[in-house]
């Protein structure tokens, strides 16, 4: 599964970084501490969170995450975009709440067998 | 050089979760026996409280610096400092507009009450003070400078609400005039972790919320005075001014 499955099958905005699009899926992580991400989060996870601080997107990086999905309808600061499409990264965007993202995804994660 | 003690983060009856015992008075009466020259009084999301401190501190050879504690979009606590009343005000007004509006269940959360000198309510903010104001972390520096203030992240050290534990590093770009190191960490402590700090200049207020934690850690200044210029300069690290973490 890539990013670009996650953006069909549920809707997804694409807010940056469309470049990584084909970025391969491993799992998820739903956190909005950002430390908390950067000490547990494992490469190649999509990130949910409500953050969209420039910071989320620093961390991404580091940790070589799939994609960021903002919830709720938030949109990423402009320092994040920016870096977003420099390396690659996607930022996407859904109106559900963590709860909901993070049951569907759960779920075609269970379906797709990443789980 | 002369050296003064300053505790520079502190809670009054004004914020939900300070004592009712935090009035004026009891305030600049504990600082004043602890042998503080300055306290900075700095609510949650609002400064009201600040003026009749700063009143009954006046003759007591205590000074006032009138602050905030901000609780940002990200939930960033970070405290800002200024100069002059006007500032003071349009930044407090600022904030409350911006204040996420849930009302106050003083039940739950505790009372807000605006107090004068002779501990008289004169006001009780309808809003809950210790909400998120929707600026983020970037917008609410901006201000405070703009406005002439100072910008010092709160308990950089704490998992609640510090700006290590909310967006993992101190954001490069942000004007921090200094940190906050509470008083469960220290800046050795931090910096061995963090080392990325070794640059800021760091702070120490007590938090209290009751009136025993008054001065239970605070700052010495070694300035001339003790000023807005002098404090201004000793966060920069100008003229031999300097600030310790006690």
């Amino acid at each position: 599964m890539i990013v670009s499955d996650l953006i069909k099958e549920f809707g997804l905005t694409t807010y940056s970084g469309e470049q990584g699009v084909d970025r391969k899926v491993t799992g998820g992580y739903a956190s909005d501490l950002l430390s908390d991400v950067m000490g547990h989060a494992r490469e190649g996870q999509v990130w949910i969170t409500l953050q969209t601080h420039k910071n989320v997107m620093a961390i991404a990086s580091l940790k070589d995450l799939a994609a960021v999905i903002l919830v709720k309808d938030n949109a990423p600061d402009e320092d994040a975009a920016r870096q977003s499409d420099e390396e690659g990264v996607p930022i996407l965007g859904t109106s559900r709440q963590t709860f909901e993202m993070v049951g569907e995804l759960y779920q075609a994660f269970r379906d797709h067998e990443i789980l | 050089m002369k050296s003064y003690k300053a505790d520079m983060h502190l809670h009054t009856v004004l914020s939900p979760c300070g004592s009712l015992e935090m009035s004026p008075g009891n305030i600049v009466r504990e600082a004043v026996a602890r042998g503080l020259d300055m306290i900075a009084v700095t609510d949650h999301n609002s400064t009201l409280q600040c003026r009749s401190v700063q009143r009954v501190a006046e003759d007591q050879g205590l000074s006032v610096l009138c602050g905030v504690e901000v609780n940002t979009r990200e939930e960033v606590h970070c405290l800002a400092y200024f100069q002059w009343p006007d500032q003071l005000g349009e930044f407090d007004r600022l904030l409350y507009e911006r204040l996420a509006d849930i009302p106050n269940e003083p039940e739950r959360f505790g009372y807000q009450v605006v107090v004068d000198e002779h501990e008289q309510i004169m006001d009780q903010p309808r809003k809950l003070l210790i909400s998120a104001v929707d600026m983020s972390i970037e917008e609410v520096e901006q201000k405070v400078h703009e406005l002439g203030g100072l910008f010092v992240p709160a308990h950089i050290d704490r998992m609640r609400n510090g700006i290590i534990a909310q967006l993992g590093f101190v954001p490069p770009g942000l004007r921090c005039d200094a940190l906050e190191v509470s008083r469960h960490s220290s800046r050795q402590e931090l910096l061995g972790q963090h080392p990325y700090l070794e640059g800021y200049a760091f702070l120490r207020g007590s938090d209290a919320h009751f009136p025993k934690d008054v001065g239970a850690g605070y700052t010495e200044f070694h300035l001339e005075a003790l000023t807005w210029h002098e404090i201004r300069m000793a966060m920069h690290g100008l003229n031999q001014r300097k600030m310790e973490v006690r």
